[in-house]
C-alpha cells in the first residue's frame, strides 16, 4: 500500500443520497472501501466499480470513481471487458450473493478461472434484499421466507467452497463489522495479482437480522471466529485453547490440550494445492458456529489480461504491426487488367 | 443410360456459365474440393459465386442421406449473382450425394460418378432398392462413371501410402478430373497442396498424385474427349481476391478500427455459422485485436460492452439463439448510451432449427426482440464482399450516435465466396469520435448525459480520464444522467432516445432504385437474397417487361426517399427468407399493400423463383 496522502475519504463520495435502509451493514462496507480508496493511492480515475443489481449493487453511485450498474449477475462479464481492454485499470465489482452466485454464477465461476485482475467483493447477507425477502443460494436450509414458506429446501453454497472450486487463485472471508479486518482484506485483494474474491458478511437489518451473530455479537464472536494467518497455527477461542487439525483431507475442531499444540494445523495460503484450505472452508456451512474469517487462499498465477497482452507484444514483434491491405490479398490474388 | 459417344466429339465447347456441384458424404472432403477448383477459377478470371451446404452433424452417419455435403460453385465469363439454380454437372461421389442432389440438376445434366461406393451397402444406406447405374433412371442425363477409388489407389503404388489413408486423396482425383473438364489451370492447386501439406510430405505426395490422375484420366481417356471452356470474365479493372461473408466481416472489423483509430475487442461465444469470425480475427494479435471467448453468449456481449465503456470499439457476434440472450446487454447498452456493434449471423430456427442452413428470420428480433422501448439501427449485409463495407457503416453509426448497433448477415453469405475488388484501404472513412476529455458542466463538472444538439448522441469519456469520473447505469436517468423515476422524465427520456435512432435517417444515403421507366412493379430486398433478386430481374428485363428494384442495407431507420419512392409504383414485392418479416414493417411504416414472397426452406431464392413471380405480378 501506498501511503500517499492526496485522497480522504470524502474525494470517493459523491452527490447521492445513500438510499440503502438506515442499519444496513451496507453503510460501513462504503465506509471501509472508501477509506481504503484513500489510502490505496490509486488515481481514482483509473478505478472502475462495476455492479449488478441488487441492494449492494447500488454501490457505484456511491463511489466518486467510474462505474457501471449493469445487469443483474452481469458485472463480472462487464468488468472482464474492462480489465481486459485496459489492463491498467483497478477493476472492483461489487455483488450480493443473489447476483454473485445465483443468476451470475457463471461469470463469477469463469472470471476466477481465468484469473482477470478482478477484485470481487461479494455481500453475502443470505437473502434477496431488494425484491424483498426471498431465501438466497446462501439460505441456510428450512429458511422460512416469502418464497419458503415451509421452509427453503435449497442446500446452499458455501461462497469460499466455490471459489476454491473454480480455482479462484485469491480466496478471502470478512465481516462487515469489523473495518480493521475488512480493510486488510480489501489490501491483500487489491495487491493479489489476478481475480480476488471476498465474501463479505453483511447484516441485512430488515429481511435477515442477525444471520451473522455468531461472528458479531459481543458474547459469541469470540468463541465462533477461526482467524486464519498465514504461517501460524490455527487456533481460537478467548484462551486460544481451540485449534483446527486436518485429517485426511478433512478439518476438525478440537481441543489444543488433546492433540497437543504440534498436531494442530498450520495454515499456508500460499500452498500449492487448494486442497487445505477447501478443507477449511468446510469448518461451517453458514456462520452458525466456529467460522474461518481471512484469507483462505493466495497464490500466483499468470493473470489473464497480462498473457494476452504479452501475446499481442509477441505477434508484433514476430510478424510487425499488421498491415490490412497486405492481409487482404494474402489469400491468393488475380488482378484484371 | 446415356454412354460416352453422346459427348464425344473432341471439341473444346466454348460455355459463358457453369455451375459444377461437388457432393458426398461428409468425411469425403467436399467442401475442400469444391474450395480449391473455386480458387482456381477465381485466379483463372472467372466471376463466381458458390453455395455451402452441409450438415449439423460433424459426421452424420456414412452413406446416409443426412450425412450428404455439397459445394456447388458457378462460374462465369461475365457477371453473374448468385450460385446457380440449378448445377450443370454434379459429381457425386456416393449413392446418397445422388440421390440428395439428383432432382436439382439440370435437364440433360452431367453426372460423373464415382461408381466405386455403388455397392450394396451404400445402395441401400442411401434407400436405393435397385442400382440406379443399371436401372435406366438416369437416362435422361450424361453419366460419366468413374471408379475413383480404385483408380486413386493405384496412382498413389509407390507412394507409401495405403489401403484407407489412399481413399482420403479421392476428393482431390475429383478436383483434377473437372480441372480438365473445365480446362482449368492446374498450378493453383498443386501449389495450394505444397503449401498446406508442407510439413506432412506423404499427403502432399498423395493428394498431388490423387490430382493429376484425375486430370490424366480425362486427357487419355476416350470417355472424355469433350471439355468445356469458360472464358475470364470482363470484371471491372483491378486486383481481385476471393472472399467469404465471414472473413470480409472479421477484416471489415478490423477496417472499422483502423478507421475509427480505436482498439477492436470482439467477444463470442462459439455457435454455428458465426465461429469462423472469431477464428479469423483470434488469429491477428498483431493487429492488436483481442478476441474473448466467452463462457456464455451473455458474457460475450457484457465484455465487448465493457470494452467500450473502457474506450475500445466493443464487439460480438452471434447466430439467432445468442442474439436472443444477448438481448438484455443490448438493452443496457441502449440505455447506457454506448457504442456496441452486435453481429448476427442468420441461421434458420427457431432454437436450434437449421444451424448450417441459411435463413433471414431473425430481423423482427432485431428490430423489436428487446424489453421495453428500446430502438436501435438495423443494417443488413448483401453479399460476402458488401460484408466489409456493411460494418464499417455499421460502426460509424454506434460511434457517432452512441448506440448498439445489430448487423444482420445469414448462413449463406457467412460460407459462400464470390470475387472481391480489393478495397483501397486509404479511401475508408474517418469514423473516428474524439474521447470527450473536459468537463462539460459547470464549475468544472461532467454531465455524462448532456447530449450534441444535432445527433442527441452523448460524450464519450472513458476511465482513465482526470476529473470526468461518472457511473452509467440501466436505471432510467434525467437530462444529467442522475436517476430518476418522475413518470414525465421516463416519457421524455424515451422519446429522446427513439429521436436519436429516427434521426439517423438524415445521415445515411437514399435508396437507390434500379428503375426502368414506367415499371409498375417494385421489387424490394434486403441481405442476402440480393443476388438471387437481382438476377431474377435481369431475366424479367430480359422478356422485355419493366420492373424495379431496391436492394435495402439500412433497415433501421429507412432511407428518407424510402416512403416517396414506394409512393410511385402500384405494386410492391418483398421477397425474403422468412414469413414476410420486411413486408411487415413496410407495411406498418408506409400504410402500403406489400405483397410478401416468402420462402423458409433452409436455402436462398433462387433467380428462377423470383422471375417467375415477378412474371407473374407484372402479367
Amino acid at each position: 500500500m501506498t501511503t500517499g496522502a492526496k485522497y480522504t475519504r470524502q474525494d470517493f463520495q459523491t452527490d447521492q443520497e445513500v438510499r440503502w435502509c438506515p442499519g444496513c451493514g451496507d453503510y460501513t462496507i462504503l465506509a471501509s472501501v472508501q477509506n481504503f480508496m484513500a489510502e490505496m493511492g490509486v488515481d481514482k480515475e483509473k478505478i472502475v466499480f462495476v455492479s449488478g443489481i441488487g441492494c449492494a449493487s447500488r454501490f457505484p453511485y456511491y463511489m466518486n470513481t467510474y462505474g457501471v450498474h449493469a445487469i443483474h449477475g452481469r458485472a463480472p462479464a462487464i468488468a472482464s471487458g474492462i480489465a481486459v481492454a485496459r489492463p491498467e485499470l483497478s477493476v472492483w465489482v461489487v455483488a450480493g450473493d443473489g447476483d454473485a452466485m445465483s443468476i451470475g454464477g457463471n461469470h463469477l465461476i469463469h472470471a476466477l478461472r481465468r484469473n482477470i485482475n478482478l477484485k470481487i467483493l461479494v455481500f453475502n447477507n443470505q437473502i434477496y434484499g431488494l425484491t424483498k425477502g426471498q431465501y438466497s443460494p446462501t439460505s441456510e436450509l428450512g429458511k422460512r421466507t416469502k418464497s419458503s414458506p415451509s421452509g427453503s429446501i435449497d442446500f446452499p453454497f458455501n461462497p469460499v467452497s466455490l471459489a476454491l472450486g473454480a480455482e479462484a487463485t485469491f480466496v478471502a472471508r470478512t465481516i462487515d463489522m469489523d473495518r480493521a479486518h475488512t480493510t486488510e482484506i480489501l489490501n491483500r485483494a487489491y495487491e493479489h495479482k489476478g481475480s480476488a474474491f471476498v465474501e463479505i458478511y453483511q447484516n441485512c437489518n430488515v429481511f435477515n437480522d442477525k444471520a451473522f451473530i455468531a461472528l458479531t455479537g459481543k458474547e459469541e464472536r469470540d468463541l465462533n471466529r477461526i482467524p486464519l494467518v498465514h504461517g501460524e497455527k490455527v487456533v481460537f477461542g478467548p484462551d486460544r485453547d481451540r485449534g483446527v487439525i486436518i485429517e485426511g483431507g478433512t478439518a476438525r475442531i478440537v481441543s489444543v490440550a488433546d492433540v497437543g499444540i504440534d498436531a494442530i494445523h498450520v495454515h499456508d495460503a500460499t500452498a500449492a494445492s487448494a486442497g487445505p484450505a477447501y478443507a477449511l472452508s468446510r469448518l461451517s456451512h453458514g456462520p452458525f458456529g466456529p467460522t474461518p474469517i481471512g484469507v483462505f487462499r493466495s497464490v500466483d498465477r499468470p493473470v489473464y489480461e497480462e498473457t494476452l497482452q504479452q501475446q499481442i507484444h509477441d505477434a508484433q514483434a514476430k510478424k510487425g504491426g499488421g498491415d490490412l491491405a497486405a492481409l487482404i490479398a494474402s489469400a491468393g490474388t488475380w488482378t484484371v487488367a | 443410360m446415356s454412354e460416352a459417344p453422346t459427348i464425344d466429339n473432341s471439341e473444346t465447347e466454348q460455355v459463358h456459365t457453369v455451375a459444377i456441384r461437388f457432393a458426398g458424404d461428409s468425411g469425403d472432403g467436399m467442401q475442400l474440393a469444391g474450395a480449391r477448383f473455386t480458387d482456381a477459377s477465381a485466379i483463372f478470371g472467372n466471376d463466381l459465386s458458390t453455395f455451402a451446404n452441409f450438415p449439423a452433424e460433424i459426421r452424420a452417419p456414412a452413406g446416409t442421406l443426412p450425412g450428404v455435403s455439397s459445394f456447388q460453385v458457378h462460374i462465369a465469363d461475365r457477371d453473374i449473382l448468385t450460385p446457380g439454380d440449378q448445377p450443370d454437372v454434379l459429381v457425386a461421389m456416393n449413392p446418397a450425394a445422388l440421390k440428395a442432389n439428383l432432382m436439382d440438376l439440370a435437364p440433360a445434366g452431367i453426372i460423373v460418378i464415382n461408381t466405386d461406393a455403388f455397392d450394396e451397402r451404400n445402395l441401400a444406406r442411401a434407400g436405393y432398392a435397385v442400382n440406379p447405374l443399371e436401372d435406366g433412371s438416369l437416362d435422361a442425363y450424361r453419366v460419366l462413371k468413374v471408379p475413383m477409388e480404385d483408380l486413386t489407389k493405384r496412382a498413389l503404388e509407390g507412394s507409401g501410402v495405403k489401403g484407407r489413408d489412399a481413399l482420403r486423396s479421392k476428393n482431390f482425383f475429383a478436383v483434377g478430373l473437372m480441372t480438365w473438364m473445365f480446362q482449368r489451370p492446374l498450378e493453383p492447386t498443386l501449389e495450394w497442396i505444397a503449401s498446406k501439406f508442407a510439413r506432412e510430405p506423404e499427403v502432399k505426395a498423395a493428394n498431388e498424385l490423387a490430382f493429376r490422375a484425375g486430370f490424366n484420366l480425362g486427357e487419355t481417356t476416350e470417355m472424355f474427349r469433350h471439355t468445356y471452356r469458360v472464358q475470364p470474365a470482363r470484371l471491372p479493372a483491378g486486383t481481385y481476391t476471393n472472399v467469404t461473408g465471414n472473413q470480409a466481416l472479421a477484416w471489415g472489423i478490423m477496417a472499422a478500427g483502423q478507421a475509427a483509430r480505436l482498439p477492436i475487442f470482439y467477444a463470442s461465444y462459439p455457435i454455428t455459422p458465426a465461429s469462423d469470425i472469431l477464428h479469423e480475427l483470434a488469429r491477428h494479435r498483431n493487429f492488436g485485436v483481442r478476441t474473448f471467448q466467452a463462457e456464455d453468449e451473455i458474457a460475450a456481449a457484457g465484455a465487448a460492452l465493457g470494452a467500450s465503456f473502457a474506450g475500445h470499439l466493443g464487439v460480438t457476434g452471434t447466430s439467432g439463439p445468442g442474439l436472443a440472450l444477448k438481448s438484455e446487454t443490448i438493452s443496457l447498452a441502449l440505455m447506457t448510451e454506448l457504442p456496441l456493434l452486435i453481429i448476427d449471423v442468420q441461421r434458420g430456427g427457431p432454437s436450434t432449427g437449421l444451424p448450417t442452413k441459411t435463413e433471414q428470420a431473425d430481423l423482427l428480433m432485431a428490430m423489436y426482440g428487446r424489453h421495453g422501448e428500446s430502438p436501435l439501427p438495423i443494417v443488413a449485409v448483401a453479399t460476402p464482399a458488401d460484408a466489409f463495407e456493411v460494418v464499417v457503416e455499421a460502426a460509424r453509426i454506434a460511434l457517432k450516435y452512441m448506440t448498439p448497433v445489430i448487423l444482420l448477415s445469414d448462413g449463406y453469405i457467412g460460407t459462400s465466396t464470390e470475387p472481391w475488388l480489393l478495397p483501397d484501404l486509404a479511401t475508408l472513412p474517418d469514423i473516428s469520435v474524439p474521447f470527450t476529455v473536459a468537463p462539460n458542466g459547470p464549475d468544472a463538472t461532467f454531465i455524462p448525459y448532456l447530449r450534441d444538439a444535432k445527433t442527441l448522441a452523448r460524450p464519450w469519456a472513458v476511465p482513465g480520464t482526470p476529473g470526468l469520473e461518472h457511473r452509467l447505469g440501466g436505471l432510467e436517468k434525467d437530462g444529467a444522467g442522475n436517476v430518476s423515476y418522475t413518470p414525465e422524465n421516463h416519457e421524455r427520456m424515451t422519446l429522446l432516445r427513439e429521436g436519436k435512432i429516427r434521426g439517423i435517417a438524415a445521415d445515411i444515403p437514399d435508396a437507390v432504385v434500379d428503375a426502368d421507366d414506367g415499371a409498375d412493379v417494385l421489387v424490394i430486398g434486403w441481405g442476402s437474397s440480393y443476388g438471387a433478386i437481382l438476377a431474377g430481374v435481369r431475366r424479367v428485363r430480359a422478356q422485355g417487361k419493366k420492373v424495379a428494384r431496391i436492394h435495402l442495407r439500412h433497415l433501421n431507420p429507412f432511407p428518407p426517399n424510402l416512403g416517396a419512392v414506394i409512393g410511385g409504383y402500384r405494386r410492391v414485392l418483398v421477397p425474403e427468407l422468412n414469413r414476410g418479416q420486411l413486408s411487415r414493417m413496410l407495411r406498418a411504416e408506409y400504410l402500403i399493400d406489400a405483397t410478401s414472397y416468402p420462402k423458409v426452406q433452409g436455402q436462398p431464392f433462387k433467380a428462377a423463383e423470383i422471375e417467375a413471380k415477378l412474371t407473374e405480378m407484372i402479367g
